[in-house]
């Protein structure tokens, strides 16, 4: 069977953002004044063909903890979606 | 009768797809006294060197995080093998990267905190001679060297920068030319400055400025002579044991 995730990866909370800290400086100047907590991460769309839900799982995890994440410096959340891609 | 040959240790410069500075590594080897070895990102093969240096540039378009991938490669467990047994080794600038995503070096370097690739001399102050590549150099010290990267700033959790900090793995530090450490001086953003570590065995060294862009007087500054020179009397030295 195929499997679809999402994988959000984000900074550790406290760590520099220096992107997000960009766009947030640039709103103003848009007309949006009060936007403050602006960070950016990185989503990751993927298939896994598995036997079965659990063993996909476990792959987009390791996945996930592996490569797409540095635990140094950012934190990685799964999400499963409705259907494979194309 | 024997004769004695002064033997030329031989120094690895691997090769990442999107390398840039490895032609430079060798360069700078071969103008210091050793012999240049290039190896392959895809090789599981060491060809024998006495120390390894991971050169700047872009190592798979940086795709992901600056060294992730290429923190994967496949000749990179020999990397660790060779680390794992005290071999000296040396990541610049993107090499220095994926080390870090290698997990053989503490910390993570994220986008400079001005969002600008920078590219200019810096000056380095030496914190520890305990290294392959500061072995000649005496803490205190001051060199220059040229930085060029847009994701130098160095990061760690708070606990990893306190065990840095207080087991001395901090092995260059932005100054000014005296030597003295302050934000003015800091080109990046890097948590206290720091340009460079080293693991706990003291092995394994990661800088983001280029040592190899600083050995001929006549293209610059030639602070990266005495971290070659110290890099190839560790490696002679490990050769002979």
């Amino acid at each position: 069977m195929r499997f679809a995730f999402e994988v959000l990866v984000t900074l550790k909370p406290g760590l520099a953002d220096p992107q997000g800290k960009a766009v947030e400086a640039s709103l103003p100047g848009l007309g949006f004044s009060s936007v403050s907590d602006v960070h950016i991460g990185r989503h990751v769309r993927l298939d896994i063909d598995a036997p079965d839900e659990t063993e996909a799982r476990a792959q987009v995890d390791e996945i996930a903890r592996r490569l797409l994440s540095n635990p140094v410096i950012e934190d990685y959340r799964v999400l499963d979606t409705s259907s494979p891609g194309m | 009768m024997s004769l004695v040959t002064v033997a030329s240790p031989r120094i690895g410069v691997i090769t990442f797809p999107g390398s840039l500075d490895d032609r430079d590594a060798l360069r700078a080897i071969e103008t210091m006294g050793g012999e240049g070895v290039g190896l392959w990102h895809a090789d599981h093969d060491l060809r024998d060197v006495d120390a390894v240096v991971l050169p700047g540039g872009f190592s798979y378009g940086d795709y992901l995080r600056c060294g992730a991938i290429a923190g994967h490669a496949p000749i990179l467990e020999e990397v660790r093998d060779f680390a794992g047994g005290g071999g000296p080794v040396l990541g610049i600038c993107n090499g220095f990267q994926i080390l870090c995503e290698a997990g053989l070096l503490p910390g993570a370097l994220i986008r400079n905190a001005s969002l600008r690739f920078v590219c200019r001399n810096v000056f380095l102050r030496v914190e520890t001679s305990q290294t392959p590549v500061t072995g000649e150099l005496v803490a205190g010290e001051v060199v220059e060297i040229p930085i060029k990267h847009g994701e130098g700033q160095y990061v760690a959790t708070p606990s990893q920068l306190e065990r840095i900090e207080q087991e001395g793995l901090v092995v260059f530090r932005y100054a000014d030319a005296r030597g003295r450490v302050g934000q003015a001086t800091n080109p990046n953003g890097s948590l206290e400055s720091i340009a460079g570590v080293r693991n706990e065995a003291g092995n394994v060294v990661g800088l983001m400025p280029h040592p190899e862009h600083a050995v001929d007087p006549d293209v610059g500054p030639t602070g990266g002579q005495p971290l070659f020179a110290s890099l190839l009397a560790s490696a002679l030295a490990g050769a002979g044991a």
